[in-house]
């Protein structure tokens, strides 16, 4: 009965004052956890870790704690470990990111498709991502090493190295073992983010363009991209940032080595703040990342909106 | 006609078996290594199979290790975690995707802003607002800490999920008179279960696998998190390769039954069905 009396002021607008208001607040309501719980454990931390950049913050100084202006980024300026731990981080996350996204978006393609078994496969090729990340770290780490490993000595065998040797004390490659291991443990990631956008899209729209006779190539062009775009978008904004910042591999894998040449920047900061426990040089280089990426961001989400009108 | 599709099929059946392959790899040899003893370990490193197997690492490892209790801490903490996440992102991913209202821009800015800063920045600062409130060495604290790292993500999730399933639908139930909330609740969270498991399945991973804030945050034995517990473990323990791949295999196994029993869900289409039915 009430639902029929409600269900007929619905329909003449007039609404009693009460109701309007618990209208107008429920949208408040259903973000408010969220918001409040990432407001007391993010927002005031960042704000306080700020605050760190410019004071001497070292943890087991009891004297330190007092404010020294931009010291530490004076001393950032002439950090050549800093600088190379930029380039280092546009060669993790750049190569890391695009290959996920590529065999990501190829593997969600294959398994859109229905085959006998696709089941099985998918779990299986999903599998990666349930790996706990330095897990893997460590796991790669073996798979690299020549004593126990097989990867150095078919590397060997096909004629790529001329030696097995371990590809991460190798100072120009190490770099790569680190990447290989985010790939492998990060293409499930994508794979099930635009599997499931793909099982959005209306079949409808596939069967009336194949009826128009378009081949493949050309339903994936106007159908498929036009509606993943925005999660493609938004998928490797945040992927990027957050491999960015991703240090786990790396600290298990070479922690940094050969010689800072797997340096990242986000491992740099790990390695100021945990072994020399010096928070407020550290602070001061995540203010410098952070900087960086929330360039990189509105850049993305520029691009973004400009898809979402085109589409 | 019909060449170019059995072409067509037997390469994409060959690229599936190559990413099978590929992904399967690398754990298969975590498990060739955990059942190798250790004599054998150095001289029969690379073969795929060694020529006799045991499980002396795994016995080790449960008898003579505190590893059975990281075990239940990483499962407690990991599993508390996703649910809270999973209900938090749902209803707010739900007010993002439906309404329209002020501040929206900046909640969305906000969330945005929490997935760009290095998480490396906060550790200090967490350490030093949790540790007067006793939350520091408590699998408590870590949920909270987990679980507000996990909302903004688990939220873009979920609202891409809401966005993927017509208006139209609870728009009908409210003109047959159900509030909005009844709407959403039976209609539109039973259709959005594939995305609840995927945000379920994400986030358990995440708070499974994370190790910085663990390490920073618990230092007794009691409240450690497995990756704590196997860090201190390899430290103890020198580089006992064996020991830590059997401890690192069961590790892998309520992340990898967790996984293998919500992926059902990822294979179901989230709308179709939905929307003809």
């Amino acid at each position: 009965m009430s639902l029929v009396a409600s269900s007929s002021r619905h329909i003449s607008g007039q609404r009693p004052l009460l109701q309007r208001l618990a209208m107008a607040s429920e949208p408040y309501l259903y973000v408010a956890p969220a918001l409040i719980l990432i407001v007391a454990v993010m927002l005031v931390p960042l704000v306080l870790g700020l605050s760190y950049a410019f004071r001497d913050v070292r943890l087991l100084n009891p004297f330190s704690g007092g404010f020294v202006g931009l010291d530490h980024f004076r001393v950032l300026a002439s950090d050549v470990a800093f600088a190379r731990a930029l380039k280092n981080t546009l060669l993790w996350a750049g190569a890391s990111v695009s290959l996920q996204f590529t065999f990501g978006l190829i593997l969600a393609l294959l398994l859109d498709r229905p085959f006998r078994g696709r089941a099985i496969a998918q779990a299986l090729v999903f599998l990666p991502w349930a790996v706990p990340s330095f897990l893997s770290g460590l796991n790669w780490a073996w798979m690299f090493n020549p004593v126990v490993g097989p990867l150095p000595h078919w590397a060997f065998a096909l004629g790529l190295t001329s030696a097995p040797t371990n590809l991460l004390s190798d100072p120009t490659m190490a770099m790569w073992g680190p990447i290989i291991a985010n790939v492998w443990w990060g293409i499930p990631f994508f794979a099930i983010t635009l599997l499931a956008a793909l099982q959005a899209i209306p079949r409808d729209l596939y069967e009336a363009a194949s009826i128009d006779g378009a081949n493949a190539v050309q339903r994936f062009l106007s159908i498929t991209l036009p509606f993943l775009a925005p999660t493609i978008a938004i998928t490797v904004l945040l992927r990027t940032v957050w491999i960015a910042n991703f240090a786990d591999l790396i600290i298990v894998m070479t922690n940094g080595g050969p010689a800072d040449r797997t340096q990242i920047v986000a491992s740099y900061i790990f390695t100021q703040a945990f072994r020399r426990l010096d928070f407020g040089y550290a602070s001061a280089i995540a203010v410098v990342l952070l900087v960086l990426l929330m360039t990189y961001s509105l850049l993305i989400v520029l691009l973004r909106q400009s898809l979402l009108r085109r589409a | 006609m019909r060449k170019r599709q059995i072409a067509s099929t037997v390469a994409h059946r060959t690229a599936i078996v190559l990413y099978i392959a590929v992904a399967l790899f690398p754990l298969y040899w975590l498990l060739k290594v955990s059942v190798t003893p250790n004599d054998l370990l150095y001289t029969e490193g690379v073969r795929l199979w060694p020529s006799r197997t045991g499980f002396e690492h795994y016995i080790f490892v449960l008898k003579h290790s505190d590893f059975p209790r990281f075990f239940a801490n990483s499962l407690i903490v990991s599993g508390a975690t996703a649910i809270i996440v999973t209900v938090l992102a749902a209803t707010a991913g739900y007010a993002l995707s439906r309404f329209t209202f002020r501040g929206k821009y900046w909640i969305v800015a906000l969330m945005l802003l929490t997935q760009m800063f290095p998480l490396v920045m906060l550790v200090a600062p967490i350490f030093k607002m949790l540790s007067p409130l006793g939350l520091t060495n408590s699998l408590t604290g870590l949920v909270i800490v987990y679980v507000a790292f996990n909302v903004p993500f688990a939220t873009f999730l979920m609202q891409s999920f809401f966005d993927g399933i017509p208006k139209e639908l609870e728009e009908a139930a409210m003109i047959d008179g159900a509030t909005r909330f009844r709407a959403f609740r039976q209609i539109i969270l039973p259709l959005t279960l594939p995305g609840i498991a995927a945000t379920l399945g994400f986030v358990f991973t995440a708070a499974w696998s994370e190790l910085l804030f663990a390490l920073m945050l618990i230092s007794s034995t009691a409240a450690s998190t497995f990756p704590v517990g196997l860090l201190s473990f390899v430290s103890k323990f020198s580089v006992d390769f064996g020991q830590m791949m059997a401890a690192g295999v069961m590790a892998l196994i309520p992340a990898c039954l967790f996984f293998l029993l919500i992926q059902r869900y990822l294979v179901q289409g989230l709308t179709a069905g939905a929307v003809k039915g």
